[in-house]
């Protein structure tokens, strides 16, 4: 063994404790358990140790206690986690990092997860000016907000949903389950209008409506009323003791902004997520891919995965080239998934979509193939066939010929085989014995089924044909006696 | 034997262990019929029924071969010029090169004293520390996953029939139906969960009784436990009390799990979230009864992640609360016929009897005054058996081995390497029953007595040892592996009274060198073995066996069992466009391991002749094969041809072929030697592949 000793590990600092952040350091603790090769400081501006983001719809359902949805700290000598301190400023020049404690941190590679927040829409009362929700209302980004939301909410009251996708859809069949009287208002034609087609967003309202929550699609919020409710546009007004909005999220790209880093809507990355300075690197909801992929959970991990890779120098080749972002509803007795291209025109070259619709069973599929691939799918209420169509999309491998068995989730019907392969029926599996041969057993006066067993094996294996084998006898019996009598 | 004399003993093949009479016919030949026993209660699956036969085939080895040299032929020789032959070669080889020149191989289908008797062979007569065995590709992964979640590694801590009486029982990667018919008679009465990429015989028979099949992508059973452990906690099935007072770690195991919600499992896996939510019910409702089981077989632990995988199990069933208690628990389905009790008496490159560690001074203290000799003049731990056959005949390797009891040319993965890796040797010797694919490479090949010819003891997958009987004479000219074994040790210099030859004696010795270790054998004497005693280790001289372990405590320092925070990762090798397919590969009802016995057996070759390869009618109509075609599957490594097997209810993406088979035939060309950290199981399960129509010759 060697013992001479190696370059110190190199310094990567990592800005933000969340889903992305913790699974970044996550991925360098198992490609670098030693920490040899480089040193992992997390930095989060919450108290609260990371946590699993993508279940806190659980957490207003009940279904997770907030201990229940803590992320794994690696407990390796390579990474260390700073909570509760903020980052307040970048300097790509001298390379640190300061901290709202007025410390510096320096690091060698900088990777930025600072996540995305609320976007409150401006409507009178929703927000302060300060950016602060307004009274009675709450986001849903992180702990604290469902902690809000819970102590302004009693089971029996009425809870407007502002935003009708994914995160408030779920909130929204979490809160009527808790026995809150819910409403969603989504300003776009129909629910999930980014995810699933109109037809699938009106039986999945209709789902809503019979499980309590009325829907209402393509209104705009005029007003928030503390301790009244949610204005419409057309002047309805939506009962409310709390207002949760989930009307989109704004990329937290401020600390990278106002150190000149290049940014849009997010930081901007390459495909090796590099920003445009080189040593500071952008992952999650915060950084814009070209190949997209924000918003979700798992877009974010790859990312995590592929910098970890390279950082590590374990995969320096790894690259980020995009992600196909599969939408699958946490909602309670509510089955969907949705991914792909399912707004495309079905006429459009190339295209060949299968459509089941089935309102009255509350089932809907859509299957979009174009080459043999599956491009696109809605899938509401077939749970079985949305496993496997997800993963078809996932690892681009060519749809079966049944298309409709395919988004009924059932198997392919069994083909002709001709021959059999020389198999012939067999009572005994284990043993292959045939019908014709118990039954010469009998007749040469096997007639019990420790009998038969002795001469033919039958029942010795598996012991799964004791009944067939039983009524056989009693089958021989029946016949005998009508012969003899 | 004289005609009309009945034995009672077991079978030959797997860990079963069925017992059978072995009826003398009038030509003298043995038949096989089944016996009453607990395990197989009275049942035999036809590998069992035909058994016998394989004793007279055709092509039994009665006399040594040996060859000049690499390009001659065998011819029969002599006992005295083989082994004096084999032992100037090793002896040479040892001059030249050191001990660690010479490598053993053994078998989980060798007898308890012939493992032990092996591992003393290697370690004093050889002085070697080159020594593992087939097990490794067997239940390692389950062995370490059991090490270190209780302390202690007996494969079913509890005797099989407790299985029948259970509410549920979880099977996660075995087929008993295929590879174990008896053993689901102890299966037809509780609601069965299989988890199988295959709808196999037993997931057929779980749906059949209203029971639940998961199929999961190849590769992705790490997921699913995770994803179980997930839906099991938040549904409130989880026995905190349990955990608090019996166990360690759930908090640590639990993060990791928590990043398995049922959705995000299912887009990993293909099973649904519902399926997994029902299935995490099922088993919750039972746990809560008391009443379900977890077992694991091949198809979850031939992994390169294969410890962590059975730890994830092992950690679902702690979470439900089943381990150590009447009535519920975790269990391994040990699959060769000795592979309990051959993983613990020192066959293993880590290994000294009683389950001991090398590596542990006291141990190497206590073994070494049982054999009479220096502690110090034991050698340490040695390659694991991919390794040790992956270093054979390289700079740093063996330069010869000994073999017995095992085909590594059909059952070890990556054939083509493993068949240069022996081709390179300077000496390979083979003792052997038949000139297997492995014999036939081999320079001296012994021809070795069978089960039926010599007695000895076997533990089954219950932890039971068990006796085996000598129903027959051996033919003329047939030694045992302990008389050849012995053979061997004088002629490198050993005195002779250090290796016996009758297997009481040997018995009597395992005894007292496992004594106080782990597995403790001391107690199973042959009187009580005769008596029929149910002798579930440990097992100390006038004490009762133990046929349920941990009720009061885990073997801990702490008595607490410990739930290891294990995470998924994706197999060693993934699909692209070159390799579109995964192939699993498995067992048949009719066959035995490389098939070195059973397709030797007329009725089992008859009906299962050849390779073939289970396919989904579309994926097959894709590449334009038909039923019956003859099919190539090649990987990164190299191909296997086999006959398509049209299948409706295989996965898209997953194609399955047994490996019993070999040559061009062989499964094993195609399988990824990539090795699971902890146990060195390799990675059989997993391989990607490319499915084409076999050229025409």
């Amino acid at each position: 063994m060697s013992t001479t000793q190696g370059p110190p590990p190199r310094q990567i600092v990592v800005v933000g404790n969340g889903m992305v952040g913790a699974r970044f350091a996550e991925e360098v603790a198992r490609l670098d358990p030693a920490g040899e090769r480089v040193h992992v400081t997390v930095v989060g501006a919450e108290d609260e140790a990371a946590y699993n983001r993508v279940l806190l719809s659980g957490v207003v359902a009940g279904s997770y206690t907030t201990d229940q949805i803590r992320l794994p700290v690696p407990d390796t000598p390579g990474v260390t986690v700073r909570t509760g301190v903020a980052a307040t400023a970048l300097d790509t020049e001298r390379r640190r990092l300061t901290l709202a404690d007025g410390t510096h941190l320096p690091y060698d590679e900088l990777v930025l997860a600072t996540g995305a927040r609320a976007a409150f829409p401006p409507i009178t009362g929703v927000a302060a000016p300060d950016g602060r929700p307004g009274e009675g209302v709450t986001a849903l980004r992180d702990l604290a907000d469902c902690q809000r939301l819970l102590s302004l909410a009693r089971p029996g009251a009425p809870v407007v949903v502002l935003g009708g996708g994914v995160l408030g859809l779920e909130a929204a069949r979490g809160l009527v389950g808790r026995g809150m009287r819910v409403s969603v208002v989504e300003s776009s034609p129909w629910i999930m209008r980014r995810q699933i087609d109109q037809p699938a967003a009106r039986i999945l309202a209709a789902q809503y409506a019979a499980l309590g929550v009325t829907v209402h699609s393509w209104r705009v919020a005029s007003r928030w009323v503390p301790g009244t409710g949610l204005e419409l546009d057309d002047g309805r007004v939506l009962s409310g003791d709390a207002l949760v909005v989930t009307a989109g999220v704004r990329g937290n790209i401020e600390l990278a902004k106002d150190a000149g880093i290049e940014v849009e809507h997010g930081i901007l990355v390459d495909d090796t997520l590099t920003t445009s300075e080189a040593r500071v690197h952008a992952i999650g909801d915060c950084a814009q891919h070209p190949g997209g992929g924000a918003g979700l959970v798992q877009p974010g991990w790859e990312q995590a995965s592929v910098l970890a890779q390279r950082l590590t120098g374990t995969a320096p080749q790894a690259t980020y080239t995009g992600s196909s972002p599969l939408t699958r509803l946490k909602a309670d007795g509510i089955e969907l998934t949705a991914f792909g291209r399912v707004h495309d025109d079905e006429d459009a070259e190339g295209l060949e979509t299968v459509t089941v619709s089935d309102p009255h069973g509350g089932r809907y599929a859509k299957l979009v193939v174009s080459d043999e691939r599956v491009v696109g799918a809605v899938l509401l209420g077939f749970p079985e066939a949305a496993a496997t169509v997800s993963q078809l999309f996932d690892t681009g491998a060519p749809v079966p010929a049944d298309r409709l068995a395919l988004v009924q989730g059932l198997p392919t019907a069994a083909p002709e085989t001709g021959s059999e392969n020389g198999q012939r029926a067999l009572v005994c599996r284990c043993n292959a014995v045939t019908r014709e041969t118990i039954e010469q057993a009998w007749l040469d006066g096997a007639r019990t089924r420790e009998a038969i067993a002795d001469t033919t094996r039958a029942t010795t294996g598996c012991g799964g044909c004791v009944r067939d084998v039983n009524a056989l006898l009693s089958g021989l019996a029946d016949t005998d006696t009508a012969g003899v009598g | 034997m004289t005609p009309g004399q009945s034995t009672t003993t077991h079978c030959p093949y797997c860990a079963l262990q069925c017992a059978m009479h072995l009826d003398t016919g009038p030509d003298g030949h043995l038949t096989a019929r089944p016996a009453p026993f607990p395990t197989n209660r009275g049942g035999l699956c036809r590998k069992g029924w035909t058994s016998t036969e394989v004793l007279t085939v055709p092509d039994r080895l009665t006399r040594p071969l040996m060859r000049k040299d690499r390009d001659a032929p065998l011819t029969e020789v002599d006992w005295d010029t083989a082994l004096d032959h084999v032992a100037a070669r090793l002896n040479a080889l040892r001059a030249e090169s050191g001990p660690d020149a010479v490598a053993v191989f053994g078998s989980g289908g060798l007898t308890n004293e012939k493992s032990y008797t092996l591992g003393k062979f290697a370690r004093l007569a050889l002085g070697t520390s080159q020594i593992d065995y087939n097990g490794r590709f067997c239940m390692s992964a389950a062995a370490a996953a059991g090490n270190r979640a209780f302390g202690l590694d007996r494969g079913m801590p509890f005797p099989l029939t407790d299985v029948a009486e259970a509410e549920v029982v979880l099977l996660a990667g075995a087929n008993p139906a295929e590879t174990m018919p008896p053993m689901m008679g102890h299966l037809s009465a509780p609601t069965l969960i299989v988890i199988d990429p295959r709808q196999s015989g037993t997931a057929q028979a779980a749906l059949d009784n209203g029971g639940m099949h998961l199929a999961p992508r190849p590769g992705t059973d790490l997921a699913l436990a995770l994803g179980l452990l997930h839906a099991v906690h938040v549904q409130g099935w989880t026995d905190t009390d349990y955990l608090h007072a019996r166990t360690h770690g759930f908090d640590d195991a639990w993060r990791h799990a928590a990043a398995w919600w049922p959705e995000r499992t299912e887009q990993v896996t293909g099973v649904s979230a519902t399926q997994l939510r029902r299935a995490a019910d099922l088993l919750g409702r039972a746990a809560r009864n008391r009443s379900a089981y977890v077992l694991t077989g091949r198809g979850t632990e031939q992994h390169a992640k294969g410890t962590d995988t059975v730890s994830a199990w092992i950690n679902l069933s702690l979470a439900l609360g089943l381990p150590g208690r009447r009535g519920s628990g975790y269990g391994c389905i040990t699959g060769q016929g000795n592979g309990q009790g051959g993983r613990e008496h020192g066959q293993k490159a880590d290994q000294l009897p009683g389950y001991r560690r090398i590596d542990d001074p006291a141990a190497r203290d206590h073994v070494a005054s049982v054999w009479g000799v220096d502690p110090a003049t034991l050698p340490g731990p040695g390659r694991s058996a991919f390794e040790l056959l992956d270093a054979l005949g390289t700079d740093s390797g063996p330069r010869a081995m000994l073999l017995f009891g095992s085909n590594p040319v059909v059952s070890a993965p990556d054939a083509d390497r493993v068949r240069d890796r022996l081709a390179s040797l300077d000496l390979l010797v083979a003792a052997d029953f038949v000139l297997s694919e492995t014999a036939a490479m081999a320079d001296v090949v012994l021809p070795v007595a069978q089960w039926a010819e010599e007695s000895g003891t076997m533990t089954n997958l219950e932890g039971r040892i068990l006796r085996r009987a000598k129903a027959t004479e051996p033919p003329q000219g047939v030694r045992t592996d302990l008389q050849v074994l012995a053979d061997l040790a004088t002629r490198l210099g050993q005195p002779a009274e250090r290796f016996p030859t009758d297997p009481d004696t040997v018995l009597a010795e395992l005894g007292r060198a496992s004594a106080g270790g782990a597995a403790d054998y001391s107690g199973a004497t042959p009187d009580r073995l005769a008596a029929g005693e149910a002798l579930h280790w440990p097992v100390r001289p006038d004490s009762a066996p133990t046929p349920r372990l941990f009720l009061d405590s885990f073997a801990h320092p702490d008595g607490r069992a410990r739930l290891i925070p294990v995470a998924h990762r994706p197999p060693a090798e993934t699909t692209d466009a070159d390799y579109p397919l995964i192939a699993t590969t498995g067992r048949l009802m009719g066959h035995y391991q490389s098939g070195a016995q059973t397709r030797r057996v007329p009725e089992l070759t008859d009906a299962e002749p050849e390779a073939y390869v289970e396919v989904h009618p579309d994926t097959a109509a894709r590449v334009g094969l038909a039923h019956g075609d003859w099919a190539r599957l090649t990987s990164r490594r190299g191909h296997t041809r086999a006959r398509v097997r049209l299948t409706p209810t295989a996965r898209l993406d997953t194609v399955f072929v047994p490996f019993h088979f070999a040559a061009d035939q062989a499964a094993n060309n195609i399988t990824n030697p990539a090795l699971d950290p902890t146990s060195r199981m390799p990675e059989f399960k997993v391989s990607a592949v490319r499915l084409d129509p076999e050229p025409t010759p």
